[in-house]
């Protein structure tokens, strides 16, 4: 029983990592229509500059700055939107269809970044000995287990309170405005060039932070953790969630999350050891055909988007009421 | 009329795409509180030269001013906050957000527009969003879409985008309105109530530029007629004279310049 808990929170903590990443693709995607399909790119890029700066000095790689682990995941944030700024500046102005081929690149020429440059990023073999959160609880699994899943739903309880108050607001129906018609969005005086770029640079801070969270949760990074099937995974919660609703994208990190565990599972139960390692091609088509099922029978994934955007309304749905306008003032 | 200030002049401006010469050295001037309809055959040009004054398209040659100001350069974006709104031929809803929202997303100068003012001043952004919500129901009311509100934008009729459209582009308190084509696929009452909204909106003090192919709407709307053909005017007075002047029944034949 202890141990089901013990593996319940250590599944809840991963998944809900996942989440983060899957709230930064929603504020692109779901809110802004930017198709992204480099996010494992952005990920790697803050679990690195984490790990960079928050582990041990080591005398073959650059840096080990022990820092505190907030200060690694700050960084990982602020680096990773920079990161993503310049690459927005150079392609955001792209049609969705080669933004995606854009970033796709960009993805997998950071993953070859950190397989070879070795004196930076540890080459092949990665980063290790990143500092845990509640390190001195180790000794305890479960209590150990349980702070962090604590921690890890605080982060995403304050990344989902931060987005709710940024896309309910006229900032976020401005957004929404460029992706449903950006012709109009521009008559209407939008600059839809710099919306575009803060919507894709705040979600890829968020993507980086995302990333420094895993690294740290794990201790341990390498670049094979960055490859296309992560971005894939994100995108499909985010789909099986509802894109353009920020508790579907929390709600289908953990789902899709569950399936890819449960899937792990049944792979490791049905198959001789010898045959496991091809066999687990088999979890991405689990992931496939729950996303084909997710989009035939619900498009717009189990939590569609709300469709009235400003939070400011929602004070008085319905028919209009002006007397509520005195009741709501904040 | 004559002697108002000039609202928006275009100066010999022509657009070329490829070897088409779409517009062709175009001059005209629209003065304040005038409404002025935009007529021709098809392919005449009309769209083209009215996306360059709506800045959607940048001018091959001559300049284009808005006021004193010359905005030959200048973005779509810049438009409205120089005062001159548009909208489309085909109307471009912002298909799901509802409809009192598509018409808040015309609201020009909200602070809570920039990111981080959400988070330093809540309490302005609330108080500004009420001004705003208040003026847009005013706005759908005028353009009889109040029942509709909540309704996303995706469940209007032709007609009704196209009121929406008005609506939207009012919100930002446009002096210059362009309007391209309001009345096509619109039906015979929903068209009345255009025409009355459109007449109130010049009555306000609007100055009003119309493309139409409807030539009854545009008798009874302008004063004022410009007929291009092949990229060039070819003709510009009131809408009765030009009716009968040989050149423009001659280029509605077929026969253009």
């Amino acid at each position: 029983m202890i141990d089901l808990l013990a593996y319940g929170a250590f599944f809840l903590t991963v998944a809900l990592s996942y989440a983060v990443i899957c709230l930064g693709l929603n504020l692109q995607w779901g809110q802004t229509g930017l198709f992204n399909v480099g996010i494992a790119g952005f990920v790697a890029i803050g679990a690195y500059v984490s790990a960079l700066l928050t582990t041990p000095h080591t005398p073959d790689r650059f840096g080990g700055f022990d820092l505190p682990i907030v200060a690694g995941w700050i960084g990982a944030a602020l680096f990773t939107g920079l990161a993503t700024l310049l690459v927005g500046a150079l392609t955001i102005r792209l049609r969705a269809d080669y933004l995606a081929i854009a970033t796709f690149g960009v993805a997998v020429a950071v993953q070859l970044v950190l397989l070879n440059l070795q004196p930076l990023t540890g080459g092949p073999f990665g980063i290790g000995y990143i500092p845990r959160p509640f390190a001195s609880l180790a000794t305890d699994p479960s209590a150990f287990g349980f702070a962090n899943l604590a921690l890890m739903a605080a982060v995403v309880l304050g990344v989902y309170l931060v987005l709710e108050r940024l896309v309910r607001s006229p900032w976020g129906r401005v957004l929404r405005a460029i992706r449903e018609d950006e012709a109009a969005a521009l008559a209407l005086g939008k600059n839809a060039v710099s919306f575009r770029l803060q919507a894709f640079a705040i979600g890829g801070a968020i993507m980086g932070l995302g990333g420094a969270l895993q690294a740290h949760f794990i201790g341990f990074i390498a670049p094979e953790n960055y490859q296309p099937t992560l971005t894939f995974q994100v995108w499909a919660m985010l789909i099986v969630g509802g894109s353009g609703n920020n508790r579907g994208a929390i709600l289908g990190a953990v789902l899709v999350w569950g399936l890819w565990a449960a899937s792990a599972g049944a792979v490791a139960a049905l198959f001789p050891t010898d045959q496991q390692a091809r066999a687990s091609s088999l979890q991405i088509v689990m992931i496939g055909t729950a996303l084909c099922a997710i989009l035939l029978l619900r498009p717009r994934g189990l939590l569609g988007e709300v469709r009235t955007v400003s939070r400011h309304l929602l004070a008085k749905p319905g028919k209009p009421n002006r007397k509520a306008t005195h009741a709501d003032s904040t | 009329m004559r002697d108002a200030a000039a609202m928006i002049e275009t100066r010999s401006v022509a657009r070329h795409f490829g070897g088409l010469r779409a517009v062709d050295g175009m001059s005209m001037t629209l003065r304040r509180g005038e409404m002025v309809g935009l007529i021709g055959p098809n392919g005449a040009g009309k769209t083209t030269l009215f996306n360059l004054i709506a800045g959607t398209l940048r001018p091959s040659a001559g300049s284009i001013h808005i006021g004193a100001a010359d905005v030959s350069d200048e973005g779509p974006h810049r438009r409205i906050a120089r005062g001159v709104g548009r909208t489309f031929q085909i109307p471009k809803p912002f298909a799901d957000m509802t409809v009192l929202e598509n018409v808040l997303t015309g609201r020009q100068r909200q602070a809570g527009e920039r990111a981080w003012v959400n988070f330093l001043r809540p309490g302005l952004v609330a108080a500004e969003e009420r001004g705003a919500v208040a003026k847009a129901r005013d706005l759908l009311d005028f353009v009889l879409l109040s029942r509709l509100a909540d309704e996303p934008a995706s469940v209007l009729s032709g007609g009704q985008r196209k009121l929406l459209e008005l609506a939207r582009v009012l919100m930002a308190d446009p002096q210059v309105i362009l309007l391209d084509e309001p009345a096509a696929g619109v039906n015979p009452t929903l068209l009345e109530q255009i025409i009355d909204r459109v007449l109130r909106l010049n009555a306000e003090g609007r100055t009003i530029l119309l493309i139409e192919h409807n030539m009854d709407m545009v008798a009874r709307l302008c004063s004022r007629v410009v007929v291009m053909a092949s990229g060039r005017q070819l003709a510009e007075g009131r809408p009765e004279d030009v009716a009968r002047d040989p050149a423009v029944v001659g280029a509605y034949l077929g026969g253009a310049a």
